[in-house]
């Protein structure tokens, strides 16, 4: 299996603070990778990374089997939307696409064209007038019209409304199905890239809490309920990421490759929002928890 | 990439040439008057002996115009570092354009020169045909004046020197500041400090100047930004000179000692009467002492049987050997901050 994204011990310093740190992880090709994590567990510095826009202060990173970096042939493999989908203000949607000839020798011009026809973009309008769904299919004809072999999309629907966030994610769809590009995806909105994404990376303050492909992670977790008991007398192949209890129920959520046999539970399947805000909270409470050192003796 | 940078610096340009084409036209409607009066006037006025009244008149003519082509010329490399230079990358990385531009198929490194390089050669055209009209619409005046190094900086070459450090300043603070406004005020500041260091501490020390003694001749009598009340000699009058000093030496090289002064001049060195007023060419604070110029005329007689001045300047012909070095040295300065710049923008932004 060929790797479009490998991290190993991968580390970005700025000034005394680690935006990330010992950070290792594969992405196979021909995914549609979510990159999800809470704000601040450097998705972005990652994603930078990748694109050769940041160097790493420790460990590598390679994209396509090559060591990302500011070398144009290497730039040329991976299309990049950055947060904020930023463009040109001053310049006209016509201009942008000029551009992306100029600088790019793999530019499909045919492809950019008729991307903008489609979406209805005026080409003489200027970017600083378009609305933010519009500017972010903009700054996606232009990551896809230089036909790379891996998109890097860092929250490209963050700050859109549901219907542009669709029609957005919807055009993105149909750019996969059409190039057979591989993406990664970041974003802290699961329901978004429920939708869209074959593939899921949970990064929790610089950490891989999670990683595979959704379909077998879907499959490998179940929802347990019934009467209250103890986790720890659960099956040594049932793994408890997220436990929660009343006085006379237990809810877990395991990752196990077994069936469930004991009838005492109800199994529910699990979501892809599930799973993620399972595995978050798991990593936030790592910290060993605090337990009363004496016991009263009854 | 020459092209992206073109379309991106298009406007720009067309302002730059616009306001060169309003120059050029002023000049052009003024200049030819300028020669014409120049040739009548000014050529011609030794055989009518009224050369005093010929260049007054002369220089006179056009004379705000003159000072205001000056001003442009001395200006524009600093309007160009303030606002070609400075925004060219901090404003790339104040809007976040910079994660667009860097992740297209060119390395940053390549990005940067070719930018630098489009607009920075507009920059030296711009500065550059400015000075070529002020230079040739000055030529009369200067052919007048004989002053050429005191508009050394408004003519020929060098304000293209100063244009690409400007540029290339305003880009490198804008690349360290990463902010357009402080970066446009810091420019403006560095320019105007490396303008002047430039013109006080190496100018004046690129070639060494010719020491010469000439016969005295006295200006006045007085002191000079309030030092002790002493004779000041009149510089003589070499055309088109840079005269850095002028001292009243004896035949053993020594100076005028005061007492020597009151001695033969004993009406020189009274309190100055009130009313008086300062004598040109006499320096800054210069006054008239009781005995008027007659005295100061009786006096210049009595001492150069025994007193000279010794000149120190710079030759007229050495006026373009000074516009090159400066041009070289601006222009070196300018490559050197470019390179600064590439190594910031590849490895300090990353």
């Amino acid at each position: 299996m060929t790797t479009v994204l490998e991290a190993a011990g991968l580390g970005k310093q700025y000034g005394r603070r680690w935006a990330l740190q010992d950070c290792s992880f594969k992405v196979p090709e021909g995914k549609v990778v979510g990159l999800v994590g809470p704000n601040g567990a450097g998705k972005t510095t990652l994603l930078h990374l990748a694109v050769g826009l940041l160097a790493p202060t420790a460990g590598t990173i390679s994209v396509l089997g090559e060591r990302a970096g500011d070398d144009p042939t290497q730039l040329g493999r991976v299309g990049f939307v950055a947060q904020d989908t930023p463009l040109y203000g001053g310049l006209s949607v016509a201009k942008h696409l000029r551009m992306g000839a100029f600088l790019n020798p793999s530019w499909d011009d045919e492809l950019a064209q008729s991307r903008i026809e489609q979406l209805g973009l005026d080409p003489r309008q200027r970017a600083g007038s378009l609305s933010g769904g519009q500017r972010a299919q903009l700054a996606l004809t232009l990551a896809t019209a230089k036909r790379p072999e891996l998109l890097l999309l860092d929250e490209p629907v963050a700050s859109l409304d549901p219907l542009a966030r669709r029609e957005f994610l919807q055009g993105l769809m149909e750019v996969v199905a059409k190039h057979e590009v591989s993406v990664v995806l970041s974003s802290h909105l699961v329901a978004d890239l429920e939708r869209v994404c074959d593939y899921l990376v949970v990064l929790v303050a610089s950490h891989v809490e999670l990683s595979g492909d959704v379909s077998e992670l879907l499959a490998s977790h179940r929802r347990l309920s019934g009467p209250r008991r103890d986790p720890d007398s659960l099956p040594e192949s049932q793994e408890v990421i997220e436990e929660s209890h009343t006085d006379r129920q237990s809810t877990l959520l395991v990752r196990t490759d077994d069936p469930i046999l004991d009838p005492a539970w109800t199994v529910q399947p699990v979501t892809m929002e599930d799973l993620v805000l399972a595995y978050m909270s798991r990593a936030r409470d790592a910290v060993p928890r605090r337990r009363p050192k004496l016991g009263v003796l009854r | 990439m020459i092209r992206f940078a073109w379309m991106q610096s298009r406007t720009q340009a067309l302002v730059a040439f616009g306001g060169l084409v309003v120059v050029a036209v002023v000049v052009a409607v003024t200049g030819p008057h300028l020669v014409h009066l120049y040739d009548t006037s000014v050529a011609t006025c030794q055989a009518r002996g009224d050369c005093q009244t010929a260049t007054t008149a002369f220089l006179n003519e056009d004379h705000t115009l003159g000072v205001w082509l000056g001003v442009l010329v001395v200006a524009v490399p600093g309007i160009l570092g303030v606002f070609w230079g400075a925004p060219l990358v901090a404003r790339e990385l104040e809007t976040g354009s910079f994660r667009l531009a860097w992740t297209q198929s060119v390395s940053r490194k390549r990005w940067l020169a070719v930018k630098l390089g489009v607009v920075g050669l507009a920059a030296l055209a711009v500065a550059g045909l400015l000075s070529l009209m002020a230079t040739w619409w000055s030529s009369p005046i200067d052919r007048v004046n004989l002053n050429l190094f005191g508009v050394f900086d408004q003519r020929d070459i060098v304000p293209v020197g100063y244009a690409a450090f400007a540029f290339v300043l305003g880009v490198a603070a804008g690349v360290v500041i990463r902010r357009t406004l402080p970066a446009m005020a810091t420019t403006l500041a560095a320019f105007v400090a490396c303008r002047l260091a430039f013109n006080h501490w190496i100018r004046p020390h690129l070639i060494a100047p010719v020491v010469r003694n000439f016969a005295l001749s006295i200006g006045g009598f007085g002191s000079t930004n309030g030092g002790p009340f002493t004779l000041i000699p009149n510089p003589p009058g070499i055309p088109n000179a840079w005269i850095i000093s002028v001292q009243i030496r004896d035949r053993a090289g020594g100076g005028l000692a005061n007492q020597y002064l009151q001695k033969v001049c004993p009406n020189l060195g009274q309190p100055p009467a009130p009313g008086t007023g300062g004598i040109p060419g006499g320096g800054v604070g210069a006054r008239v002492a009781p005995g008027g110029a007659n005295g100061l005329q009786e006096c210049g007689v009595k001492l150069s049987a025994m007193f000279h001045e010794v000149v120190t300047y710079q030759p007229a012909n050495r006026y373009w050997t000074f516009q090159w070095y400066e041009l070289a040295i601006y222009l070196v300065a300018s490559l050197i901050l470019a390179g600064v710049c590439i190594w910031w923008v590849r490895r300090r932004l990353s």
